[in-house]
């Protein structure tokens, strides 16, 4: 029930502010109904999800210290490959490794990984279990991640520790 | 200025538009139509700001929207044969 | 300040066109399909990031402003799945040519 309710009011919030209108109380309840039809729809068939919700949020302002950080890194990868496309020589390594990732949650798991790949010149090619095969573009990124700073921050992510 | 943005993505829409037209495999096509929708959503967003019409943006967030879903709906597509649930195979849950 | 503002959002959609483009010639230059995803992955986070932020400098604190961070969001968390999406359906179909990899990786962490 609680999860039915966050899901109604995460959807009245992205109806307010895509539709713009506050002062229309006629306009207010269409909102509010077409976003109760929408739970409705999403509890008959069966995804209201049970594992993660906005409104008991397990990770907390620790992603406002991660964000930024990945942010930086993803600008820092971009330039990077940036100058391998542009060179005439196009000085590229692809290869593939396999990380053990820390984290023990899913939620943290998934969250490495999609940093992995949001960050150019890295992709995540599988998740299974307790490892993570990743492509490379360079050398230099491979070792980056084998380095494993990105781990370490998304386990204290997950901890809650910066 | 705004034109020359939306002259710039449209000469970028271009070489994704040759990669999905030359492909070798069927998944580079994906990715450059993949790239080329993410690129029709700026282009969108640059046209609304170049012709004073706001409303484009939602226009832009629902075709961002449209655009992972497709991509999604024709990988299962090409893996299953078919748009439902896969009964042919077992279940992998990190599947997809 | 406004002028400033004003340079800022150009120079930002500037340089969102360099990396939109950079990642189009990298689509076509680089040699096989999983170096190419990296080129689209160049053009969804920086290009995709730049051209918005431009876009918003010019919105200023408007609600058109918001939506423009909210396609950002969408494009930020849904790029990566779908790249997943689509390495791992390709790793994994027997027909598709394996990637082409260089000969001395770094030995694994175990």
């Amino acid at each position: 029930m609680l999860h039915a309710l966050s899901l109604w009011l995460i959807c009245f919030g992205l109806w307010l502010l895509l539709s713009g209108f506050f002062d229309n109380s006629l306009l207010l309840s269409f909102g509010a109904l077409s976003c109760a039809l929408v739970v409705f729809v999403a509890w008959r068939v069966e995804t209201i999800d049970p594992e993660e919700q906005p409104l008991r949020p397990r990770l907390g302002p620790q992603l406002l210290w991660y964000w930024p950080w990945l942010l930086w890194q993803v600008v820092l990868a971009n330039v990077d490959v940036v100058k391998r496309i542009l060179d005439p020589k196009l000085p590229i390594a692809p290869m593939l490794i396999t990380l053990k990732p820390s984290q023990r949650s899913d939620l943290g798991r998934v969250i490495y990984a999609n940093s992995i790949t949001l960050t150019p010149g890295t992709v995540t090619t599988s998740l299974s279990g307790d490892s993570l095969e990743v492509h490379a573009l360079t050398r230099e990124g491979a070792d980056d991640l084998l380095a494993g700073d990105m781990d370490r921050r998304v386990a204290g992510l997950e901890r809650g520790t910066p | 200025m705004f034109a020359a943005t939306a002259c710039g993505i449209l000469a970028c829409m271009v070489l994704a538009m040759a990669r999905a037209l030359m492909g070798p495999t069927v998944y580079d096509r994906i990715m450059a139509v993949n790239a080329f929708g993410t690129k029709t959503v700026l282009i969108i967003a640059v046209l609304g700001f170049m012709s004073g019409r706001p409303d484009f943006m939602d226009i832009a967030l629902v075709y961002a929207l449209i655009n992972f879903i497709g991509t999604i709906a024709v990988l299962k597509f090409i893996r299953y044969g078919d748009m439902g649930w896969p009964r042919n195979v077992p279940d992998e849950p990190d599947d997809l | 300040m406004a002028g400033l503002i004003d340079g800022l959002s150009w120079l930002a959609l500037l340089g969102g066109v360099f990396f939109v483009i950079v990642g189009g010639v990298g689509l076509l230059r680089l040699p096989d399909f999983y170096t190419r995803l990296h080129a689209a992955g160049i053009t969804d986070t920086m290009g995709a990031g730049l051209i918005l932020l431009g876009l918003m400098l010019q919105g200023g604190w408007t609600l058109v402003s918001a939506k423009l961070l909210l396609i950002l969001l969408f494009l930020w968390f849904t790029s990566p799945t779908a790249t997943h999406a689509l390495v791992k359906a390709a790793l994994s179909d027997p027909q598709n040519p394996r990637p082409l990899l260089h000969e001395d990786a770094p030995p694994s962490k175990s």
